[in-house]
């Protein structure tokens, strides 16, 4: 995949990452204290009660969280809320979407995220990242991620397949929050409007990868991704993820059920089939998520994105980090369950 | 070139007949001479100004002689229906839709006077899948979403007009693909889905509506008749709205059907005579539609008025739709139960 013929040398330590990096759970210090309404679940907690409801038509004496539901069940009810062009609401996914992924994310993956100052803190970027897990879970944790762990709470506006539109419920949901059709269209429109865009270009391929291939990246579709950051001239943000690639150990694939169900692949497991519903409980393998150094792409002419060989290298150049930033972390990495 | 003898078609149809009503009102137009099967409504014709009415198909070779006769120089076609609000005879509409439009071009091309034709398309040509970019500029594919709807129609019309500007190019042509019309005094076909009780949707999908007040189509047309403004143009307004948002906000009851089952609840609202529940109407509710109006607001020139959300709540009131369910009171109720549950003890107000 590389153009040089030399043999490359993968710095699997980082000297100086042990002592300057430590997992990178909390909020930086000097960041602004984050605003409560992103941060509180939506239930009560039961030493916080006293604080004054937002919305002026609830009782004084609520605790604040419940006078957010309710605020935000009326505005559910009387359809007063906004979706913008994409159909991302902004309230939904902050209220009903990511608590439950929230403790998906801390509790049950138990997700270190690295290198989040590589998020730029505003304007456009696109983050590409490796794909794995049978289930795209790894997308939704980074997206989990990128909300949380960014000082100012960015939304990660994903592109999926247009299975993923087709589904009932699941395609509205998507929607819902935040992800749009994988394609060049959607993509620079959201870069321009300056949005932080996550890209799997891995595709099927990578989320359907069989245990054997596990942390080996497959093809980068047709480097449709590049192109469209070479177009509007954002960075793009190598991520790697690890840990994502063993919830379903994926052994075999049924292929004519596949077929049956319409379905890219129908996976077989250790559990699943075999244990049905149970089967469907990803492994809670320690995941490790971590943004790399920015990818520049507004220095190069205009019409860039015109010249296939550029774009091929580039998407190779991409590649090759997230590679790399896997082996280094699989390097460090002691145990699958504990990390 | 400012228009002078204008000719409008399709005046019998709501948007056509308020158009004819604005032209005929205008001192700089010397002639305005309205078009259509069926004469305009009694309130267009009470206030239509100088504008004149002649009884004639489009379908008709006494199309061309109009226009020959009355030395028209802007056309004006407004006749074409891609979303008939009432269950209509679909091979009817068919008709006026392809084979007026050939018959209207074609008489368009032979007079030497006209200088200008404004259509009136639909942004049904970009069809509505899972396939589709989120947001359609004027540039995407056009991809009927099916072999034979009403957007297929619409696609062949556009091919239609797109060889007459190839054809005779000292014509200016403007397309002006509209989103879904809405408005209190507009009889349009989610007007009346809206308008439905209890209203179907396909379970599992909540597509979003882009929608226009028929003021904003009204004033587009307007100006594309007034002005030079060649090139094809997406007119929309801003903003969106989910489906089901809009069913709350109408008050409405949302009744999620399966997929499959949507088309015989098509084929009863059809046999009732409520609302026309085409395919390609199942498919805009399915996938919704969304298309960027940049280059109306740039190059046309025209910033619509009315959000989506805006022209959609003055549809809600201006038709006194009753809210079969409030809401506000729903959400009232909600909170005295969560409150009571919460602090133990009932709220007196």
């Amino acid at each position: 995949m590389t153009t040089s013929t030399t043999a490359q040398v993968i710095p699997l330590h980082r000297v100086r990452e042990r002592a300057t990096e430590p997992v990178r759970r909390a909020i930086p210090v000097e960041a602004p204290a984050p605003p409560a309404a992103d941060e509180a679940p939506v239930l009560p907690p039961p030493d916080r009660a006293g604080s004054a409801a937002p919305s002026g038509a609830e009782d004084e004496s609520l605790p604040a969280a419940l006078g957010r539901l309710l605020g935000f069940l009326r505005h559910r009810l009387t359809g007063d809320y906004s979706v913008d062009e994409f159909g991302f609401d902004a309230e939904l996914t902050e209220t009903l979407l990511l608590p439950p992924l929230r403790v998906l994310y801390d509790k049950w993956f138990r997700v270190s995220t690295h290198g989040v100052p590589n998020l730029p803190a505003e304007g456009g970027a696109l983050l590409v990242c490796n794909h794995s897990g049978v289930l795209p879970l790894d997308s939704v944790m980074t997206a989990v991620a990128v909300h949380d762990e960014h000082p100012a709470h960015r939304h990660l506006r994903m592109l999926g397949a247009d299975l993923l539109f087709r589904t009932p419920v699941l395609g509205t949901l998507a929607r819902r929050s935040g992800q749009t059709l994988a394609c060049n269209p959607d993509a620079e429109r959201l870069l321009r409007a300056g949005e932080l865009v996550g890209v799997w270009p891995e595709g099927f391929k990578g989320v359907g990868k069989p245990y054997s291939a596990r942390y080996k990246l497959q093809r980068f579709g047709r480097g449709g991704f590049v192109s469209a950051a070479l177009r509007t001239g954002v960075p793009i943000i190598p991520c790697a993820i690890v840990g994502a690639e063993e919830i379903y150990p994926k052994l075999g694939d049924i292929r004519p059920l596949a077929r049956l169900l319409g379905l890219p692949y129908f996976p077989v497991t250790p559990f699943f089939p075999l244990l049905g519903p149970l089967g469907t409980v990803p492994l809670p393998t320690k995941w490790h998520i971590e943004f790399g150094e920015p990818i520049s792409t507004g220095t190069y002419e205009a019409e860039a994105e015109e010249d296939p060989m550029l774009v091929f290298n580039l998407t190779d150049q991409v590649r090759e980090s997230i590679q790399q930033m896997l082996y280094r972390r699989l390097a460090q990495r002691r145990d699958v369950f504990r990390g | 070139m400012p228009a002078n003898i204008v000719l409008v078609t399709g005046v019998g149809g709501e948007l056509g007949g308020r158009l004819l009503a604005r032209l005929g009102n205008d001192a700089d137009l010397e002639r305005v001479i309205g078009v259509d099967t069926s004469p305009p409504s009694r309130a267009v014709q009470q206030r239509m100004g100088h504008a004149e009415f002649v009884r004639a198909d489009i379908r008709n070779p006494l199309i061309a002689k109009i226009i020959t006769s009355a030395r028209v120089d802007t056309v004006v076609h407004a006749s074409t229906t891609c979303h008939p609000a009432g269950p209509g005879r679909r091979m009817a509409i068919k008709e006026v839709n392809v084979i007026g439009t050939m018959r209207l071009l074609a008489a368009c091309q032979r007079s030497p006077l006209v200088r200008k034709l404004v259509v009136k398309s639909t942004a049904a040509v970009y069809g509505a899948s899972s396939r589709s970019p989120a947001v359609l500029t004027e540039d995407s594919e056009l991809i009927p979403a099916s072999a034979n709807g009403y957007a297929k129609d619409a696609v062949e019309m556009e091919g239609y007009v797109r060889g007459l500007s190839r054809r005779r190019p000292d014509i200016t042509v403007t397309m002006a693909r509209l989103v879904n019309v809405i408005g209190p005094d507009v009889d349009t076909v989610l007007a009346r889905y809206f308008a439905l009780p209890v209203v179907p949707t396909v379970l599992g999908f909540d597509a979003r509506i882009q929608l226009l007040h028929s003021a904003d189509a009204l004033a587009v047309l307007e100006r594309a008749t007034l002005h030079d403004r060649p090139g094809v143009f997406n007119v929309g307004a801003d903003g969106v709205l989910t489906l089901s948002q809009a069913i709350r906000r109408a008050g409405r009851v949302e009744l999620p059907v399966p997929r499959a089952a949507m088309p015989s609840i098509g084929r009863v609202l059809r046999g009732a005579r409520v609302v026309d529940f085409s395919s390609d109407q199942v498919r805009l509710l399915n996938f919704g539609r969304v298309v960027d109006n940049t280059r109306l607001k740039e190059t046309f020139g025209y910033t619509p008025r009315w959000s989506t959300r805006e022209a959609f709540d003055d549809f809600v009131q201006g038709r006194g739709l009753r809210p079969l369910v409030d809401g506000d009171r729903a959400a009232g109720l909600a909170s005295a139960v969560l409150t009571a549950a919460a602090t133990g003890q009932t709220t007196r107000r």
